[in-house]
């Protein structure tokens, strides 16, 4: 059976036994005023073309008044123009192997944390790309830039659309996740250009930002997240990372590297509690 | 009639005028201004949302809510995605019985689910979910407001106080409406790591809540391995139908869960096959699932953000 209310033969039928249908005229008023002087909340676009960019703050807090050189093609950086999912933001960078890039700094401008990660390149490592997957808060630009074994800084960016990476809850199944934390894994992919490998390094971590309040207890769930990470490869380093929260939860870094070095690779990863995780991956698992 | 009795008469009149007022005016659903309800089995009553994103437009009300009526009480099963959406459902109810609503049951904590929460605690009713419902639903309640706020408006989001569970369900439990028994079924990591399903004997009649969506994409936000683990266990459930947490009111139970099924396994497919191939995620979830593209509605909204959730699942086995 279909059953419908309708809002209005019922208040034709109660007013009927009153006298009062001035005043349910005035009611069925008042109750449409709300709907009808909503105020129009700014749309994730407006906000970002209205908000004031963040990058001149950042560029002079992290590089001072040195030069930044655009337009190379020194480094690259791929991000997804709208995010599949603001928690997950796959982010490459691409290094020209022809220069001797020491360390790139990944911001993530609109982040209540910009600087999403720095990376310290190994001499030799022959590091060519190096992807990574963060959170993205708001729309934003992210800023990638690369300091040079001469000193010299080469910046590039992207603009990115996405919305609530930082505040949303990591743990899809916070059970899972503090069972399985610092558990790690490294594959090893094929690639069509010789000279060049490629591998990808995951660990399991919450990764928690400390912007999310927990409704029961009131309290801000304490951030947790990797901060120092390094990857080496028969003894011998490739890079290092220093992180923050806006890493996605289970980091993941995949990463092309010209090395010929041979033996097993290693991953030693700290985080905010002074955990450290560490593991030796033989030569040819995947 | 005393001067008092009037004043009575006077003040419940208002309150009744006002609230199925407010609904009339708030809650436009299939192009009227009708709050829809339907019995689906005796004693069983359903209002089917919209397929749609929550807005503005429709005040949260995408997902599908009912209750069952006993002899002595009734039990809601999800409140709605705003305190409106959760007082046209309560004057709707109040339309078919004046028995006192003893339960309300979250199916998990998705907002459109649990915006309307606080209308039936105010009217007297305990609110049960699963074990792990209150610490899910308390850690994203600020985002959800802000998030949804976006969607809904911040007026609307403002207006929902986060109501937690009063009983947690951790296996099973049974609830008594007189003469008529319920059982909540607590489940693993599925949609969400917090899913319960409500079955009712007497017409056998399953509200899955969002353990199984028709006609809207199933979102995955919980584990896509553990959905499809558990679906031989939910097909088990011997219901003649199933109430969706998306689609129509009512459907022939197992069969409705199929088409559901089919996607999960499809995306689950394409994503260990472009694992093992190697593919970064920010591919495989560019082709992963689109053969199910005309299959579903907001497709395109969700399967993106599906491949995501699952590829990071997935490349850990």
């Amino acid at each position: 059976m279909a059953y419908s209310m309708t809002g209005a033969r019922r208040v034709r039928a109660l007013a009927s036994r009153t006298t009062l249908a001035a005043g349910t005229a005035l009611l069925l008023a008042l109750s449409f005023a709300p709907a009808g002087s909503l105020a129009v909340a700014a749309s994730p676009e407006q906000q970002a073309s209205e908000a004031e960019s963040a990058w001149p703050g950042l560029r002079a807090d992290l590089f001072g008044d040195r030069e930044l050189i655009e337009g190379s093609d020194l480094i690259a950086i791929e991000a997804p123009a709208r995010a599949t999912d603001p928690a997950v933001v796959p982010v490459k960078l691409k290094l020209d192997p022809s220069q001797e890039i020491r360390k790139v700094t990944l911001v993530i401008d609109e982040n209540p944390a910009p600087v999403a990660a720095t990376f310290d390149i190994a001499e030799g490592a022959g590091i060519t790309e190096l992807s990574t997957r963060v959170r993205v808060n708001a729309y934003t630009d992210v800023h990638a830039v690369a300091e040079t074994a001469d000193g010299k800084l080469y910046v590039t960016k992207t603009f990115v659309k996405a919305a609530g990476g930082c505040a949303a809850p990591a743990a899809k199944d916070p059970e899972v996740a503090a069972r399985e934390m610092g558990k790690m894994k490294m594959r090893q992919f094929e690639t069509e250009t010789g000279g060049t490998q490629e591998a990808q390094l995951m660990i399991r971590h919450p990764n928690n930002s400390g912007l999310q309040k927990d409704q029961v207890t009131l309290l801000y769930i304490p951030a947790h997240f990797i901060t120092e990470l390094e990857v080496a490869k028969g003894g011998e380093r490739l890079f290092s990372m220093s992180g923050g929260i806006s890493i996605s939860e289970d980091p993941s870094f995949r990463f092309r590297y010209g090395s010929d070095a041979g033996g097993a690779f290693h991953a030693k990863a700290t985080d905010t509690e002074g955990n450290v995780f560490e593991k030796s991956f033989g030569g040819s698992q995947s | 009639m005393t001067r008092r009795d009037l004043m009575k008469y006077i003040a419940a009149f208002f309150k009744t005028l006002f609230i199925v007022a407010f609904a009339a005016s708030t809650m436009p659903a299939k192009g009227s201004d009708a709050f829809n309800l339907e019995e689906i089995a005796p004693g069983v009553f359903v209002h089917q949302g919209r397929i749609a994103e929550m807005s503005r437009a429709n005040q949260g009300d995408i997902a599908n809510i009912g209750f069952v009526v006993g002899e002595e009480a009734v039990a809601m099963v999800d409140s709605g995605g705003s305190v409106p959406v959760g007082e046209a459902a309560l004057a709707a109810l109040r339309q078919v019985t004046d028995k006192p609503v003893r339960y309300l049951i979250n199916t998990h904590m998705h907002p459109d689910h649990v915006f309307g929460n606080q209308v039936f605690k105010e009217a007297g009713a305990t609110v049960v979910g699963h074990r792990r419902l209150p610490a899910a639903l308390g850690a994203r309640a600020d985002f959800y407001k802000t998030s949804i706020g976006n969607q809904i408006g911040p007026e609307l989001a403002g207006a929902v106080d986060i109501t937690l569970p009063d009983e947690t369900v951790a296996d099973e439990m049974r609830i008594d409406l007189g003469g008529r028994e319920l059982v909540i079924k607590a489940w693993q990591t599925a949609h969400t790591d917090n899913d319960v399903t409500v079955f009712d004997p007497a017409t056998k009649t399953l509200f899955a809540g969002d353990l199984v969506f028709m006609e809207h994409l199933p979102v995955i936000d919980g584990s896509i391995t553990g959905w499809l683990d558990q679906t031989a266990e939910l097909e088990a459930i011997p219901a003649e139908r199933v109430v969706p947490g998306h689609g129509p009111v009512s459907a022939p139970w197992p069969e409705a869960i199929e088409p559901q099924t089919t996607y999960l396994e499809t995306l689950a497919a394409d994503l260990r096959a472009a694992i093992a191939d190697g593919v970064p995620l920010a591919d495989a979830v560019e082709t992963a699932g689109q053969s199910e593209s005309g299959k579903w509605q907001l497709f395109d909204f969700y399967n993106g953000r599906n491949a995501t959730a699952a590829f990071a699942e997935l490349e850990w086995e």
